[in-house]
């Protein structure tokens, strides 16, 4: 499904400031996988994503999404690919627009849009029926602006939107992060409602040691700008946050930089 | 008494002004750009217009020649913002710079060119405010239900949510960079449009014409929204509303002029409503954060001492 081989990514490159974010990376993801992805500060889990997505481009290797090699493929029509829930809950939704043409947008993404009518009444119907699964009572506001929402309520809508047309592969960076724990709790278990009925090969980085274990078939874990632990199956179900740390201190050789972030449930 | 003759006038004059604001609209409140392209492309659209009529053209067609030109003007700066990198009000600034050239070119090296009335079948003129009305009502109305359309098909969405949320819109796949362009040739289109309706109310371009355009479109946009979103925040009605901020600025307009201010100081004058419609929001919310603290402090105090 993924296919990540040696990627290579400075941040202002000959500067004092120059960052190796991503020092060759190599990840392969099956179809159906739903990995979680942990690491300290600046171990290069957002620059993977971002490299994914896109956002610019890498100084070397390849990506390949389902045997297409998107490496050179602009970040907007790479999103046809791809469904994507930032950290940041105003990142993903438009607030000046209804929650039903958000929406809309979202389940147009990768088709070649036309001067037809943006929001099919059809699709009101469908849109009410998606809300209501999240149980957040969105389901009665379809007409509301997005920035008249909560956080939570627009990470959730953003969820909708990053798999209402199915993506072949789901982005979630740290998308509880910014939520209180409540909400946060609720916003993961709509994901892993949407992740499952649907399917989705997806990777989720999170903050969260104890969500990283409890969510997913496999989890890696990203050391300066690589992959120093990946387990997945019965090792995963197995698995506990000492022995995780353990797994880090011997893989990097050091203590976890922010082990309080990260061990918080 | 003066006044009250003076108000067809100012209604006609406003009606063709809010036409151009709506182009401002466009750039300003929807793909959140403010384009300073306008004060050039508003000429353009005047002296295009004036000089195709005067050599003939039915004016119609000089107008829909306006809107064209126009709108290519939009695409130069939204190329040199979207493929070339440069901020967007930079990218206005040069592109009015240029169009500066291009208009004295169009004019034929001259700086001003007149229009005569009673010699070309013009769509709206000054003698006749009443027609002129009615001639600027139809095409606004028309151009409004056409925006409208618009604005809620495939596309029109994607422009919004352009503005709205760029990292959005391209997480989703629409191409930012694009809708940029798209939304400056539309924007600029309608100012020429504009621009060419001046033309021929007054009955002459001039190379100064539209001098300050962006300032005067934005106390439209500024003295509309703040009535219609009161009303119905919707797009149709916002449009309306910039439509009425128009003729609402050429009335305040005309009456300071009765009053006896000198017109050298109008300019200023658009300059200080504007920069008021910008400062009122922003002071407002700094004193009513302070005395929101103020009150809660006390609060807390009072708490403390019972």
């Amino acid at each position: 499904m993924l296919k990540i081989t040696d990627l290579h990514k400075t941040f202002n490159p000959g500067t004092v400031n120059a960052k190796k974010a991503l020092n060759g990376l190599n990840l392969t993801i099956e179809d159906g996988d739903f990995v979680t992805v942990i690491g300290g500060n600046g171990a290069g889990k957002s620059t993977m994503l971002n490299a994914i997505s896109g956002v610019w481009k890498p100084d070397s290797g390849t990506i390949e999404i389902d045997g297409v090699d998107v490496t050179n493929i602009p970040e907007h029509k790479r999103a046809a690919y791809l469904g994507r829930v930032f950290q940041d809950p105003m990142k993903g939704t438009a607030p000046d627009m209804e929650i039903a043409e958000n929406l809309a947008i979202a389940a147009r993404r990768g088709t070649k849009r036309k001067l037809k009518w943006g929001v099919k009444k059809a699709e009101r119907e469908k849109y009410k029926e998606l809300l209501a699964t999240l149980e957040l009572g969105l389901e009665t506001r379809l007409s509301s602006k997005v920035g008249l929402l909560s956080g939570g309520q627009r990470q959730a809508v953003t969820l909708l939107m990053a798999t209402l047309r199915r993506p072949k592969l789901l982005l979630l960076d740290e998308h509880t992060a910014a939520l209180d724990p409540k909400t946060a709790a609720k916003v993961l278990e709509i994901t892993d409602k949407i992740v499952t009925e649907n399917k989705l090969t997806t990777l989720m980085i999170t903050h969260n040691m104890h969500d990283a274990i409890a969510h997913g078939n496999r989890l890696i874990m990203m050391h300066e700008g690589r992959i120093v632990v990946d387990v997945s199956g019965e090792e995963k179900k197995q698995l506990t946050i000492s022995q995780l740390l353990g797994l880090f201190e011997k893989a990097s050789g050091s203590e976890f930089a922010n082990d309080k972030v990260m061990l918080s449930k | 008494m003066a006044f009250l003759n003076a108000l067809p006038g100012a209604v006609a004059e406003g009606l063709i002004w809010g036409l151009m604001a709506i182009g401002v609209y466009i750039s300003y409140k929807i793909l959140d750009i403010a384009d300073l392209t306008v004060d050039g492309s508003i000429c353009t659209g005047a002296c295009v217009c004036a000089v195709l009529i005067t050599n003939g053209v039915p004016a119609w067609l000089s107008v829909i020649i306006a809107f064209i030109a126009g709108a290519l003007t939009g695409v130069l700066t939204g190329l040199f913002h979207t493929a070339l990198g440069i901020p967007s009000i930079l990218a206005g600034i040069l592109t009015q710079l240029i169009l500066y050239s291009v208009n004295l070119s169009i004019l034929g090296g001259k700086s001003l060119i007149t229009i005569n009335a009673r010699q070309y079948d013009l769509i709206l003129h000054m003698s006749d405010n009443i027609s002129a009305i009615i001639a600027a009502a139809i095409i606004i109305t028309a151009l409004i239900i056409g925006l409208w359309l618009f604005f809620y098909t495939e596309i029109g969405l994607t422009l919004k949510s352009t503005g709205d949320n760029p990292d959005m819109s391209r997480a989703q796949g629409i191409n930012v960079s694009f809708n940029k362009v798209l939304g400056l040739a539309i924007s600029n289109g309608i100012v020429a449009l504009s621009g060419a309706l001046l033309a021929q109310y007054k009955g002459s371009a001039s190379i100064n014409d539209g001098r300050g355009a962006i300032v005067i479109g934005l106390a439209a946009i500024f003295i509309g929204l703040s009535v219609s979103m009161k009303i119905k925040p919707n797009f149709v009605v916002s449009l309306i509303g910039v439509i009425c901020g128009g003729i609402v600025y050429y009335i305040i307009y005309n009456f300071v002029i009765l009053l006896g201010l000198k017109t050298d100081y109008l300019k200023m004058l658009s300059a200080i409503i504007v920069a008021i419609f910008l400062a009122v929001p922003y002071l407002k919310g700094k004193y009513f954060q302070k005395k929101k603290a103020a009150t809660s402090s006390n609060e807390a105090g009072g708490a403390a001492n019972a």
